[in-house]
This record gives C-alpha cells, structure tokens and sequence, in this order.
C-alpha cells in the first residue's frame, strides 16, 4: 500500500509509531520516518495509525484500482 | 468584548443536572470564544481559540503561575509532568516515555493486543447467564484497570484500595468552594496522599530488582536524562494510574451508549470491524472522555480572539465544545464515523496531548469490535444512563443493557 | 455567451495539459477531478513511471530501509489522464496553445499548468561528473545508484555543499558508519537558508557526529584512477581528501529553459506568477490560461512586501498546485490566493529541523525558548521590529504559534516571556553570506484560515 506523510504539518507526536512501528519510526524524539510502501499485511495497522494522527499529516492511497500510467512511446 | 452574555453559563454546565446533555449549553458557550468570568477567570470554548492556546507557548500548566491561588489546584507533593511547564515537563515525560512508547519503546502498545483481545474476551465470558449487564461495572472499568495495573506493576488486588483513593480524587478536582462540602477537598486531599503512600511503598520494593513493569524501569533505569527520583516516579505513576483508567472507562461506556443509540452504525460496525478505527475518532469528537480542562495559567499577557488574558489569569478549557464547533466540523451534532478531516480534541493538543492516547484507542477499538461481535442484540435499559459526578471526566457511571431474549 | 456559460463549457468538455507528472502535477490534477472538471487532462513527465515522492530519497532509501522504487505517491482518487512520459516538453507556443515535446509531438490546450520543477544542479566539469562515484540526488536513480555505493561501505564519502540535502546525506553516512567529509564555501552549514547563528549550531552537530566538516573551502577538482573511478579531491587551499564516493549537493536548477522562446516571464528563478498561480509574462502581463505551481512557481507574497519568492518546499507544491487547480477551474469571483506562510523540514542527526516563514526576510535572530545545548530549541526570526520566521529544533509542537505570529506582523522581539525562555535571549544580527532579501515596503496581516477565505489587509508596522 502507499502512504506519504506531511512532514511540514507533523508535529512529532509519534502516533503512528506505536500503532503501526514496522511503517513509521522516530529518528530522535521527534522526527519521523516512514516506509512509504508498507507491506499489504501492515495494513490494519497502518490505517489505524493514520487515523490516530492528531494534525492528520498521513495520506493513504485512495485507489483500489490504480490510474496505471500508460508509458509513453519512444519515439 | 469577552464578557459572555450569558454569564450563568458556565454554572449551568458544571451543575449536575446538565451532565447527561451539556452539549446545547457548549453551543452558548461558544457565542463568547473568550468569555470573561465573575471572579476574572476566562474560558475558551470554540475549536480555533482552542487549538491557538494549546500551542501558545505562553500558557502554563505550573499552578504557581496563577495569581490569585486555586485551593483545589494546590501542588500536594511533587506534581507530575501534566502540572509543570517546559523544560520539567519535557524531560519527565521524555523519562517515562522511554518506557512506554517510541523512540526507545516503539513495540509496547502493538505488542499488548493478545493480551488486550484476552483479557476483553474473559471478562465478556462473565457476562454469560446475566439478564442485565452493567457495561461499566462489569465490564469498561475492570478491563483498563487490569491493564494499567499490569503496565505498572501494581497488583491487581489493590484494586478496591485505590479505586477509593482515586474517586475521591476525581470528585476534588473541581471543587468549588462557594457550592461543593469541604469534605470533598479534605477526602481528596487524603486520598492524594495515601495513594502516593501507596505508590512509594511499591517503587521502594522495586530498586535493584529489574523487572519489565514501569515501576521497575523507572525505579532502575538511567537513560540520557539520568533518573527520576523516586518522588518523581510515585508522581508519574500517580498520574498514569488515574489517567490510565478513569478516562477509557469513560471512552468505551460512551462508546457502547453511542452505539446502542446510532443502531444502524451499531449493525454496519457487527459487518465491517474496520468500521471502528475512525469510529474511535468520531467518539473521541462527539462523546470524549474528558470534556474540560479545568484550569490552565497565563503566563505573561496572552491575545488570543483579539481578547488579552493577563498574566496570571486562570483558563478552562471546553474541549468537548471546540469538538463540537459547527465553524470546524460539519454537522457537529451528528455521529459520523465516516468523518473525513477529524482533527478532534478528544485527547488535547500541543505538548501535553495524552501520553496513554495509543494505549485508550486500542483498548477502545478492541473493546468495541468484541462487544459488538458477541452481545446478541444489546439494548439500552435507560436513556440517558445515570452519570458520575464529574463535568471534567464525563461519563455514566452505569451503563445496564439487556441482551438476548431476557 | 456569458462568461459563465464559457466557464461552465470549459469544466465540461475543455483541454487541460500538466506538464511536469511529479508531486505538484499530481495533485493539481486531483484538484482538477475534485473542482469538477471532465474534460481531457494529459500530464506530460520527463521519468518515466508514475509520479513519486522526492524527500524519502535522502533520507529513507539511503539508509538502505525503503527501496528506491518504493516512493510511489498515494492517489487521493482517480483522475483518469493521459499519461505522456518518458519525454521532456520542449516548448511552449501561446500563439496557438501547444506544449511541444521533446520528440516532436506537439499538445494542444486550452489551459496548462507549468510544474516542471528543479533538477540537481550537476558538478560544473563535465569530465569529473562523470567519473564512478559521483552522485547527485533528485531523481530515484540517482539515489539508487548512491544507496548501492554506500552499501558497498565505501572507506569515505565527500558531500560538497552543506545545505539540507547536503547535511541529511552526511547523517545518513554516519548513522551508517560510514567516515565523511562535508565540504562547503560558505562558514557553517544551512547558513544560506538559516543564517549564521543556526549555522553555527548545525556546524557543532554535524562535528559531534563525527563528521569531518571543512567550511569556508571550495572544491576545485574531482580526480579519478585509471579505471574512472573517483578517487581525490582537491580544494582550494591545495588540500586534497581521498574517497570513494563524491556527493555533489549544490543545489537545483529550476526547469525553465524549454520555455525560453514562450514569452512567459521565465528564468532561473523560475516563472513570475501571481498569487492565484496564474504565469506573467515577459511584461509582466497577467495570463489567462497559464498556470503554475511548485518548485518552478515564483509567487508574490505580501508578507514579505509582496516579493516574488520561489521554494523548493513539499507544502508549497502541495498548496499551489490545489490553488492553481481551483483558479483554472473559477471565475473571477471565486479565485483563491496562495498565501501560506512558507513551512519547512529536514531530519538529521537524530533532530527535526522545521521551520515557518522565510527566514532569509530577516535582520536579527533570537532563541525564544528551549536549550541550543540541548539541540531542543525555537528561534524567532525580525524584520524591522516584526516577527517573519522561525525555526525549531526538536521544538516543532510550538510552531504554530510561531506561524500565527508572522501572519499578524507581531511584534520582534517577540516580547511576553515563556516559562522555558533562555536567560540570556538576545535578538543577535541574521547575518546571511549573500545577498538577502532586505528592502522596505507594506506589512500586511493575513486573515480567515481556509483556502476560500484567506484575505490579507494592510496593517501598520510596529514601532
């Protein structure tokens, strides 16, 4: 699944960390880091800690099925 | 002008007879955002003056920061981390953290689901041959006490000991001196110490016995902060103890009455677990476990809603009412756990969003999903439940339901 | 036809080109979907493949956590576009709305969204670039490539440039093991975005990680072995550092030379748009039909005196691409404003930088709270006696009152004491190495809080 998160709206409040740890974990006491592509089996936990997000920073893809680009012709 | 037009407000929401429904009296409160009281304290109500104050590094959570004292609010003892202002309160809280959450301790709260998802299913297996249930008694209050018991180590069998202690606890903090008996402050003010008694006498047992409960670790740990002193961890755990329980027991009871009251969610939550991820959030908007901040303090001339609090002032702050504000949330009074862009205030905001936040969503989410899962056709026995006391920690104090064909 | 009706047919059935399938093109697009519009929509990206997220880059896939390909943007919905990648746009006619491609197809359109955003600004010797073991970091090749290097545990990385890419790089180096020498013209790092005193700060940061920072030194020579491979370097103080891998981290190069011949107002700033992103001419004539947004957007901000500012933040492209989004779609009436206060962040070594406002519109700066020993700290930055910035280290929970500060023009110093107020706060000159953007002119307070009420109005300036 794809995730990003807005680091300029993140406070550090670190609620994603303890709900989802394998997705999201804090370099230092506040900065976050995050798989952008966590594993489909994390799934459960990643939306719940995108839900507890208190500034709502984390995005999740909306998108059952992809809008797949279709690449373009080499000329 | 801050002055509310409707000075009695205020008093109407404290008083008992509003606590089953406050919330068309938030509504009035938020006509003022900043509203001036009789005896120069102000309160905040509406979603933006809010968010602004919690993060205004000019309020202070330090009771010596007010000028004209609060007998209810006097510093017993060593105050904890949510009474006490940066740099003490970053450090404490960091100290405690260490132990219970990310960075050091990021695998706590998701590694204690088995545990959660036992002990909920045990005590919905007592309910087994019972005509009528008390959600509360039998269930929302025993589960998070079993829990914050076991994270800090404190035995389960103390349990009716400290029960006592911490409701007379909670039924001083917002004493009031003009209507409340003097024996609320004085049976509070014993409680406090003799639940830290309490607390020192386990922290003290603790030292050189390294153990995994928080107590242990605090009591043996020496991180990059050093050590907290051993009044600092009684305060800590003091607080984690109270805060540990007497909120989720709020959270989940509302919850369920929410659910008995909104059948369909109630129906499409049995269907769709998932469901009860934003439902937590909705419910932490709609029917939080703490409806107010009693008293925070100015510490130097604050503006906020073009209205200048003096330095020293009191604040309270209606956070269930900034959670209802019509100018943030769309259709405030409305149940939707469908809600999209749910920035509630159901656990604060700033430095001093609740430290156990991850801990009471999980308990609630579980406790949930299981109630709804195994009760076969719950129903309500009365509505509007009777309610605890408190206007600060609202929330029944029974919850009876009837299940099944009894 | 009333304006209304051509607006009403356009959102039906119009032509609607983005160029530039990156973060910014993305989410103009949803906006795009999300306004209303049905007509076509053709995003036009240089990469090929969809469009994905640039932060992670330097931070999660060099330490090896998150693969390379494993940034790919989340979609808020579907917007059901022609995709044409793999190809550059060269070109841009407004005479007859085309955008011509690089391989001689041309686009035609009603409205365009320019956000062809910035590349890394190469090392300026061809030959040396292109020796093995030199990097630069913008696309996700690139960091792929310089993941593998680190992970081959190379005996030392020279990072030339100590901006935020620059430094983020290093930390990532150490936090990996890996000994590393920063190189940079200026005294101290950050010291173009942040000034010197931050500079100073992330100057002992970077030492006490083991860094081996040199500052104040040029890098006048890449030297490579027999085989092309990277091997020396040598500054302008006739020193030379041997290592395997050279980072070069100067910077970005605003991608607005296929609009050369277009007329727009268009240079190495990038292109002079107005508030509602719409693109200026060389005239400095308003168009109607072209937009902008992202790291190419050169916006006024009547905040800072109306300057025209350009940033290479992620909210920024966020933000612009939904305004622009919004105007493309709107009438007269109903356009928004892009008046955002600026807000950035960086993570390294363990710290979260974050700041608001544009530090470099600054003449003095003052730690307002927390311990720069302890690297957890709020500096306020003043222009003339109001607040225009801040930034915060560990310290992000306050930055918002910081932010509501600026939008208000309070007053600098910031004057009510806070209870973790350093004892010896003392507003200190900004003291930038370069030009800044110090000048007189209008202070104007910021009003409402969402896109479609967002107002300034003039205010007076304090003292």
């Amino acid at each position: 699944m794809r995730i990003v998160v807005d680091l300029s709206r993140c406070e550090g409040y670190a609620q994603c960390a303890f709900l989802a740890p394998d997705a999201f974990r804090m370099h230092g006491e506040e900065a976050l880091m995050y798989d952008p592509n966590p594993d489909d089996a994390r799934r459960d936990q990643v939306l719940r800690a995108a839900a507890a997000c208190p500034v709502q920073a984390i995005l999740v893809d909306q998108l059952e099925k992809r809008d797949v680009p279709a690449e373009a012709s080499q000329s | 002008m801050a002055t509310t037009k409707t000075p009695d407000t205020l008093r109407r929401i404290l008083d008992y007879s509003s606590r089953a429904d406050p919330y068309p009296l938030y509504a009035e409160l938020r006509e003022t955002p900043v509203a001036l009281q009789e005896d120069g304290s102000y309160v905040i109500s509406t979603y933006r003056e809010l968010t602004d104050i919690l993060h205004n590094p000019h309020l202070s959570s330090d009771v010596r920061n007010l000028s004209h004292p609060v007998e209810a609010f006097e510093r017993s003892g060593t105050p904890s981390f949510i009474n006490l202002d940066p740099p003490e309160h970053d450090r404490l809280r960091r100290m405690a953290m260490r132990h219970f959450g990310p960075p050091h301790t990021p695998e706590l709260v998701a590694g204690l689901e088995p545990d959660l998802t036992a002990t909920v299913g045990s005590l919905i297996d007592g309910f087994a041959g019972k005509e009528q249930i008390d959600i509360v008694d039998d269930f929302a209050y025993p589960f998070p006490v079993t829990v914050i018991c076991h994270l800090l180590g404190v035995p389960r069998e103390d349990e009716p000991r400290f029960h006592l202690w911490v409701n007379a606890i909670i039924d001083s903090i917002d004493y009031n001196p003009k209507t409340d008996p003097k024996e609320r402050l004085t049976n509070g003010r014993q409680a406090t110490t003799d639940l830290r008694e309490y607390l020192g006498g386990l922290v003290e047992q603790r030292h050189g016995r390294p153990g995994d409960d928080l107590l242990s670790r605090l009591a043996n740990d020496d991180g990059p902060d050093g050590r907290m002193t051993d009044d600092e961890i009684v305060a800590t755990a003091n607080l984690l103890l109270i805060a540990g329980h007497e909120t989720t027991v709020n959270l989940i009871t509302n919850g369920m009455l929410t659910l008995l009251r909104h059948p369909q969610v109630l129906q499409r939550l049995g269907d769709e677990p998932g469901l009860v991820v934003p439902l937590v959030e909705e419910l932490l908007r709609y029917e939080p476990p703490v409806h107010i901040i009693p008293w925070r303090a100015s510490y130097s001339d604050i503006t906020i809603a073009d209205t200048v609090i003096p330095k020293g002032s009191r604040i309270m702050l209606m956070l269930a009412s900034g959670s209802r504000d019509p100018n943030r949330f769309h259709d405030p009074d409305r149940f939707d756990p469908d809600r999209r862009d749910n920035q509630h205030l159901g656990f604060g905001s700033g430095i001093h969003l609740c430290f156990g936040g991850p801990l009471a969503r999980r308990e609630t989410q579980i406790a949930l999903n299981e109630l709804v899962r195994r009760l076969d056709r719950p129903r309500l026995v009365a509505d509007p439940p009777p309610y605890r006391r408190s206007p600060v920690l609202r929330g029944p104090i029974h919850l009876h339901i009837e299940q099944g064909d009894g | 036809m009333t304006s209304a009706d051509t607006l009403k047919g356009f959102k039906r059935d119009g032509r609607i080109v983005v160029v530039g399938a990156s973060l910014a093109g993305l989410r103009a697009a949803e906006a795009l979907r999300d306004e209303g519009f049905t007509g076509s929509l053709t995003m036009i990206g240089d990469e090929l493949g969809e469009p994905y997220d640039r932060p992670p880059l330097s931070k999660q896939v060099l330490t090896g956590w998150v693969p390379a390909d494993g940034t790919k943007l989340p979609r808020r919905r579907d917007i059901d576009a022609e995709w044409l990648l793999g190809v550059p746009a060269d070109g841009l006619d407004l005479a007859t709305n085309h955008v011509h491609l690089a391989d001689g197809r041309e686009v035609p359109f009603d409205r365009v969204l320019i956000a062809t955003g910035v590349r890394a600004r190469p090392w300026f010797v061809e030959s040396e670039a292109a020796l093995d073991g030199v990097f630069v970091v913008r696309t996700r090749e690139h960091a792929e490539s310089l993941q593998r290097a680190l992970a081959a545990g190379p005996s030392r990385v020279l990072v030339i440039g100590a901006g935020f890419t620059g430094s983020e790089i290093a930390s990532i180096c150490r936090e990996r093991d890996i000994p590393v020498t920063v190189a940079e013209l200026a005294p101290a790092p950050l010291v173009g975005a942040l000034g010197a005193m931050i500079g100073e700060i992330a100057a002992d940061m970077q030492r006490a990680h083991g860094v081996d920072l040199r500052c104040g030194v040029k890098v006048t020579r890449l030297e490579g072995d027999a085989q092309g491979r990277f091997r020396r370097a040598h500054f302008d103080d006739g020193t030379t550092i041997d290592a395997d891998v050279a980072v070069v981290a100067l910077g970005g190069i605003r991608n607005t030379d296929w609009l050369r011949d277009s007329g727009l107002a268009a240079g190495v700033w990038g292109i002079a748009c107005d508030t509602g992103c719409r693109a200026l001419d060389l005239n400095g004539l308003i168009t109607d039909d072209v937009f902008v947004a992202g790291d190419v957007a050169r916006c006024p901000n009547p905040i800072y005196e109306y300057r025209l500012i350009s940033l290479e933040h992620w909210a920024n492209a966020v933000e612009q691409a939904e305004i622009a989004a919004h105007n493309m779609v709107s009438g007269q009436a109903d356009r928004w404003p892009h008046l955002s206060i600026p807000a950035f962040w960086s993570i390294q070594f363990g710290v979260n930088i974050k700041s608001v406002g544009v530090p470099t519109f600054a003449d003095e700066v003052v730690v307002t709270q927390g311990s720069v020993a302890d690297r957890r700290f709020v500096a306020a930055y003043g222009y003339r006696g109001r607040v225009t910035a801040a930034v915060s280290f560990n310290n992000a929970k306050w930055l918002d009152h910081y932010r509501q500060l600026i939008e208000t023009a309070a007053p600098f110093p910031p004057p009510c004491p806070t209870p973790d107020q350093p004892a010896d706060m003392k507003p200190v000159p900004v003291d930038f190495p370069g030009p800044t953007l110090l000048a007189q002119g209008a202070t104007v307070v910021v009003t409402g809080h969402d896109p479609s009420e967002r107002r300034v109005t003039a205010a007076w300036q304090h003292r």
